[in-house]
């Protein structure tokens, strides 16, 4: 891949602070016009790499380049191309909602009519054009959010990043959220965004880094995490759950793990050829003349992905 | 160059008035802040006017410009505590994040507040006319002391934003920000001439930038010869901002 075509390129970058470890030997790079995931528990470390990416913190080691700027050397290059919302809505509780977006448009060095004409787009893209002339202690922290998100993207940037961007808010709003990011994609902007939420990055990553403790603990596309990790899953219903065990020892040898079953009589196999796997599954079952009353074939979810690769912290 | 010096400046004022809507959105901000000066002009003027001066009208020319100088000192622990108070909000990384210069923040705060500062002065001053101020100086004295009050407050605004960064907590520096600026404002000519002070406190006062600044004042609204200690003013002010400026442009760099 080109240097052209990466959006952000991180390389072996640390953080400290004193004796505790924030961030170590981090490397990732973004391919412009994608979307990664910054995955990982509270304290894993994703913040502190996302204040690197943003200027905001200077790295104890390493390099990253953003849209084709070192964040050290050139940060204010970098400014000009990134938007940023974080975890919590930075916006003026003082000023209404054009008035805000105004302000961040003359500090990206819009003209006075640019910036006017960019607040109103923004409001009414964010369906908060009636409350324009309200000032913040009259918002919702949906609309926070919302204005927050629209502040990030005056200056159009390359690359967005978003911390936590749904976090806190009712899962309509985040439907919402999600349409907005997805739209923003579709148009070229490369975003990165952490999350606690599987399903966010499940639904919005093309790529997803997992954290904890600092480290890169597992890489990929979530089809890849999903393969490589666990791989997929046969569950076994049957009609008459007294014979479970019959069943289990039948299909000892079948996946690539032992069968079990769970407490509600469900036989749970960890498989590595799926339909091969099913297939004699049901023959087997079949000539035991043991009744089937529902089978699924399954991908692992990320939870369980991540749990087996951060313990039971998340 | 010229035209990142226009944008650099462009920056300050976006962030000057973003600080003067608060006073605009919030008017009981601006009129509790006068209230406090003035009450402090009234008291000092019938509290102890008859016992420093003899009567209440003499006292008040020698008053009214060591009030001047207390409110602009007063005034700019505001700086402080509102600085520390933004760099709690996420607002503060957002700025961070954007291709502003790092100055605009802490100026834009120094700046607004002097503004408010001017406000003040001028309503101490009108209430001043009302019960007695009659100084020699004329509009143009009176305004030359006004000016160099709320020149100084700006100065020591720099102070105050340095210790708001510092401290990070704006409760702290409420706390930080006033505990030394009474012995500076008591230990000069502000309420008192400085002859009648112990020796130690006598010299202490004689070399204060406080001092030096308010018989500036005092001499421009008197019309009487200003110019040696309003150079040692104009000095004091010069010599503060080169030092807490850069001062605080690198705390504010510095914070996480």
């Amino acid at each position: 891949m080109s240097n052209q075509s990466i959006a952000i390129s991180v390389r072996g970058i640390r953080k400290t602070y004193k004796d505790f470890v924030a961030v170590d030997s981090v490397s990732f790079d973004v391919p412009k016009g994608t979307v990664l995931g910054l995955l990982g528990p509270n304290g894993a470390g994703k913040t502190t790499i996302v204040r690197m990416m943003t200027t905001l913190l200077q790295p104890d080691a390493g390099t990253i380049t953003v849209a084709g700027y070192d964040v050290v050397t050139a940060p204010n290059e970098v400014r000009k191309r990134i938007g940023l919302a974080g975890q919590y809505a930075a916006v003026d509780e003082n000023l209404t909602g054009y008035e805000n977006l105004e302000m961040i448009g003359r500090l990206h060095r819009l003209s006075a009519k640019d910036a006017k004409a960019k607040a109103h787009e923004l409001l009414e893209q964010f369906q908060l054009a009636d409350a324009t002339n309200k000032t913040l202690k009259t918002y919702s922290g949906g609309m926070r959010r919302r204005l927050d998100l629209a502040a990030s993207l005056v200056g159009d940037p390359e690359v967005l990043f978003l911390d936590e961007p749904t976090t806190g808010l009712d899962p309509k709003s985040r439907l919402d959220l999600w349409h907005i990011l997805e739209g923003l994609v579709a148009k070229g902007t490369t975003l990165l965004l952490t999350t606690q939420y599987l399903e966010e990055a499940d639904r919005l990553a093309d790529r997803i880094i997992m954290i904890d403790h600092g480290r890169v603990v597992a890489e990929g596309t979530t089809d890849e995490l999903k393969a490589q990790r666990g791989g997929d899953v046969l569950e076994l219903h049957l009609e008459d759950i007294s014979r479970v065990q019959e069943a289990v020892t039948l299909l000892a040898d079948i996946g690539k793990e032992a069968a079990r079953a769970d407490e509600n009589g469900m036989l749970i196999i960890p498989v590595t050829h799926r339909t091969q796997s099913l297939l004699e599954a049901v023959r087997r079952l079949d000539s035991a003349n043991i009744a089937l009353a529902d089978v699924t074939l399954r991908r692992p979810t990320l939870d369980e992905i991540f749990l087996e690769l951060t313990g039971n912290r998340a | 160059m010229s035209s990142s010096l226009a944008w650099a400046i462009s920056d300050v004022w976006v962030l000057v008035k973003r600080n003067l809507i608060r006073y605009k959105r919030i008017p009981q901000l601006l009129f509790f802040s006068t209230v406090q000066p003035v009450m402090f002009l009234l008291l000092f003027t019938y509290v102890f006017g008859g016992a420093i001066s003899g009567d209440t009208g003499s006292y008040i020319n020698y008053l009214l410009p060591g009030i001047l100088m207390q409110t602009a000192l007063f005034s700019s622990v505001q700086t402080g505590v509102g600085l520390a108070d933004d760099m709690n909000k996420g607002i503060i990384d957002r700025f961070r994040s954007l291709p502003m210069t790092r100055l605009a923040v802490l100026a834009g705060r120094t700046i607004a507040d002097a503004i408010r500062g001017l406000l003040i002065v001028i309503v101490m001053l009108l209430v001043g006319m009302l019960i007695g101020f009659d100084p020699n100086g004329g509009i143009l004295g009176v305004t030359g002391a006004t000016l160099l009050a709320v020149a100084f407050g700006f100065a020591f605004s720099w102070v105050s934003a340095t210790i708001g960064l510092a401290v990070k907590n704006s409760e702290a520096a409420q706390v930080a920000g006033f505990v030394w600026i009474f012995p500076l404002i008591y230990i000069s000519s502000a309420y008192v001439p400085v002859e009648t002070l112990p020796k130690t406190l006598k010299f202490i006062a004689e070399h204060s930038p406080i001092t030096a600044t308010i018989d500036a004042v005092r001499e421009l609204a008197s019309g009487t010869d200003a110019m040696h200690d309003v150079l040692g003013a104009v000095a004091w002010i010069v010599i503060i901002i080169l030092i807490f400026v850069p001062l605080s442009v690198k705390l504010y760099k510095q914070r996480a």
